[in-house]
């Protein structure tokens, strides 16, 4: 699983400096980890960095960076090693929506950020609802589990500071508990939503569309009223008011007579509770995928080759002098197996398929599937090139999100220290 | 967590007590008409939040604590309200140090919820020590990625 290094040949007093380190000799350096070959005088990591797709299999998945694994090579955690092998780039950055790469990192530490930001990050959500009366249709529970899963947008500084976790009450000396002894303005936004569905006197005789034909047919996440309590005004007032991020929501539908009148208690939770308070619709991630063509795909050839891939990935170029001149030695395989028979049938100047954009692909694996290319194309995936797509419900910006994942994460190890440091000395 | 049709009948009394609530919210609206102005001029409002913050904290919850067997070398660790998110990446920060021999994670049930870490060393340190190097190793790392994602950030902005 030897994996060469495209990168410029590096100078023989660097050579020498890399192979004494190999033999032990030089300090630590995580970027000395290659392997010399005399014989075709070029370096190569034994380790591998890429995920192997075969047409029935998938192989070499999980990270084997560690100490002690590969012959002459470190790999021990060095934050600076790490600071220089780390890379994000961005592709996309909406509000609502987020994609960039991460490179250099392990997929546990990928993986981490992903399930902070589903479930660990708070928002705030309808968690308590008072029905004073409800004749729709809709039963108390659907229409309080409805309302729960409205997102909501508020001023951030009031959101993500002024307000705190709310805890309910214990109970008192005889068994009850006051459902309210621990409201207070810091950890409870009310809601009020109070409508009733009427004949619209003004409506055409012969109109059919109940939304014209009576008012409040359909209630809407915009007909929630906002109710500021104590401080709440501070923060939360004007474009910074407690609102569902989309209007639109339908909650229910009514006809005339039927009336809901409710009030919503809205608390901060984290998605490991409920899905309700994930702050994110989607957060995801896909390794880069990686095609490796290992003999040339030319002429006609090539252009089916590209229909194999969505389209950009596989792009065109002529054949360079260089690789033309190449003889044609029949039956001869290479070291890793693949025939170099094929390498023969080029002409200077034929159309050759070259990988334009990997990220655009899918990893379908259609190109295996014909006879002509399964040999000449490997398919895998970079290991440690992670691209994130993160989507808002609206609360937080995607961005915003992915640090506050970090954070939490800090947070974790933080807190972790002090109970161990407790465990040592309690 | 909503009321049920049944529980209407309790909300009576949670009505009256919603009602004094209210009372209270009433009271507190005018404080907060003059309290804004003293937070805007202290432009502290979170002293104030520290304070009640205060009056809210939970008492302090041993979390990690270590299974019987235990050596100073060859420790199992049982770590509570903890999941993958955490077990995975200290395993993986764990194994980056050479002194450690071996590590690993289990969550023994998916309904309870704890997650055991394993950890052997070698004679050059002990078990605890590899688990305060491996978090120590975690933030630093936290605020590394934070750094760089930050300064991309900036750049994409600057170029778009």
């Amino acid at each position: 699983m030897a994996r060469e290094i495209n990168w410029k040949q590096p100078s023989e007093e660097e050579l020498q400096k890399r192979l004494s380190f190999q033999s032990g000799g030089a300090e630590l350096d995580s970027s000395l980890l290659l392997q010399y070959s005399p014989r075709n005088k070029k370096l190569t990591l034994l380790s591998s960095q890429t995920v192997s797709v075969n047409s029935e299999t998938v192989t070499n998945i999980t990270n084997t960076l560690y100490p002690y694994h590969w012959p002459g090579e470190n790999h021990a955690w060095d934050i600076n090693a790490f600071r220089d092998g780390l890379d994000v780039q961005f592709h996309h950055n909406a509000p609502l929506e987020c994609s960039f790469s991460l490179l250099g990192v392990d997929a546990s530490i990928a993986n981490a950020i992903r399930r902070i930001l589903i479930a660990e990050i708070p928002t705030l959500a309808i968690e308590h609802v008072l029905v004073e009366d409800n004749s729709s249709v809709v039963v108390d529970e659907v229409l309080s589990h409805r309302l729960g899963l409205i997102p909501f947008k508020g001023g951030k500084r009031g959101l993500q500071d002024f307000l705190k976790w709310w805890k309910p009450g214990k109970p008192d000396a005889l068994g009850y508990t006051d459902p309210f002894s621990t409201t207070f303005d810091y950890n409870t936004v009310k809601l009020v939503l109070n409508i009733e569905c009427t004949h619209n006197d003004d409506a055409d005789p012969n109109e059919t569309d109940p939304r014209k034909k009576y008012n409040h047919a359909h209630v809407y996440a915009k007909d929630l009223e906002f109710v500021p309590l104590g401080r709440q005004s501070l923060f939360f007032s004007g474009e910074d008011a407690i609102a569902p991020f989309n209007p639109d929501i339908l909650i229910a539908k009514m006809r005339p007579g039927q009336r809901i009148d409710l009030e919503c208690h809205m608390h901060k939770g984290i998605g490991a509770d409920h899905a309700k308070f994930s702050p994110v619709a989607t957060a995801s991630y896909r390794l880069l995928p990686k095609i490796d063509i290992t003999a040339p795909i030319v002429g006609a050839d090539a252009e089916k080759f590209a229909r194999c891939f969505p389209p950009g990935v596989i792009g065109f170029e002529k054949v360079p002098k260089a690789l033309a001149k190449r003889k044609h030695v029949a039956g001869r395989v290479s070291r890793e197996g693949m025939p170099v028979e094929s390498q023969a049938y080029k002409k200077e100047g034929e159309k050759m398929a070259v990988v334009k954009n990997p990220m655009k692909d899918t990893v379908s694996r259609e190109c295996l599937r014909h006879e002509e290319f399964k040999e000449k194309v490997k398919l895998g995936r970079q290991m440690d090139h992670f691209i994130f797509s993160v989507e808002s419900t609206g609360q937080w910006d995607a961005d915003e999100l992915v640090l506050e994942a970090l954070k939490t994460l800090k947070q974790k190890a933080i807190k972790m220290q002090e109970q161990v440091q407790n465990m040592i000395t309690g | 967590m909503s009321p049920s049709r049944a529980d209407l009948k309790e909300n009576e009394d949670a009505s009256s007590s919603a009602s004094s609530l209210a009372a209270e919210e009433n009271a507190t609206m005018e404080d907060a008409q003059r309290e804004p102005v003293e937070a805007e001029v202290e432009g502290d409002v979170e002293m104030e939040d520290g304070e009640e913050d205060e009056d809210e904290e939970e008492e302090y919850v041993q979390r990690i604590r270590l299974l019987p067997g235990s050596t100073e070398h060859a420790a199992s660790f049982e770590i509570l309200h903890e999941g993958h998110t955490l077990g995975n990446v200290l395993r993986y920060i764990i194994i980056k140090n050479p002194d450690v021999e071996f590590c690993a994670y289990d969550i023994p049930h998916p309904s309870e919820p704890k997650m055991n870490l394993r950890i052997q060393t070698f004679e050059t340190t002990t078990a605890t020590e590899a688990l305060q190097k491996g978090l120590k190793d975690l933030e630093e790392s936290c605020d590394v990625i934070a750094e760089k994602f930050t300064k991309a950030r900036e750049d994409f902005s600057g170029t778009a």
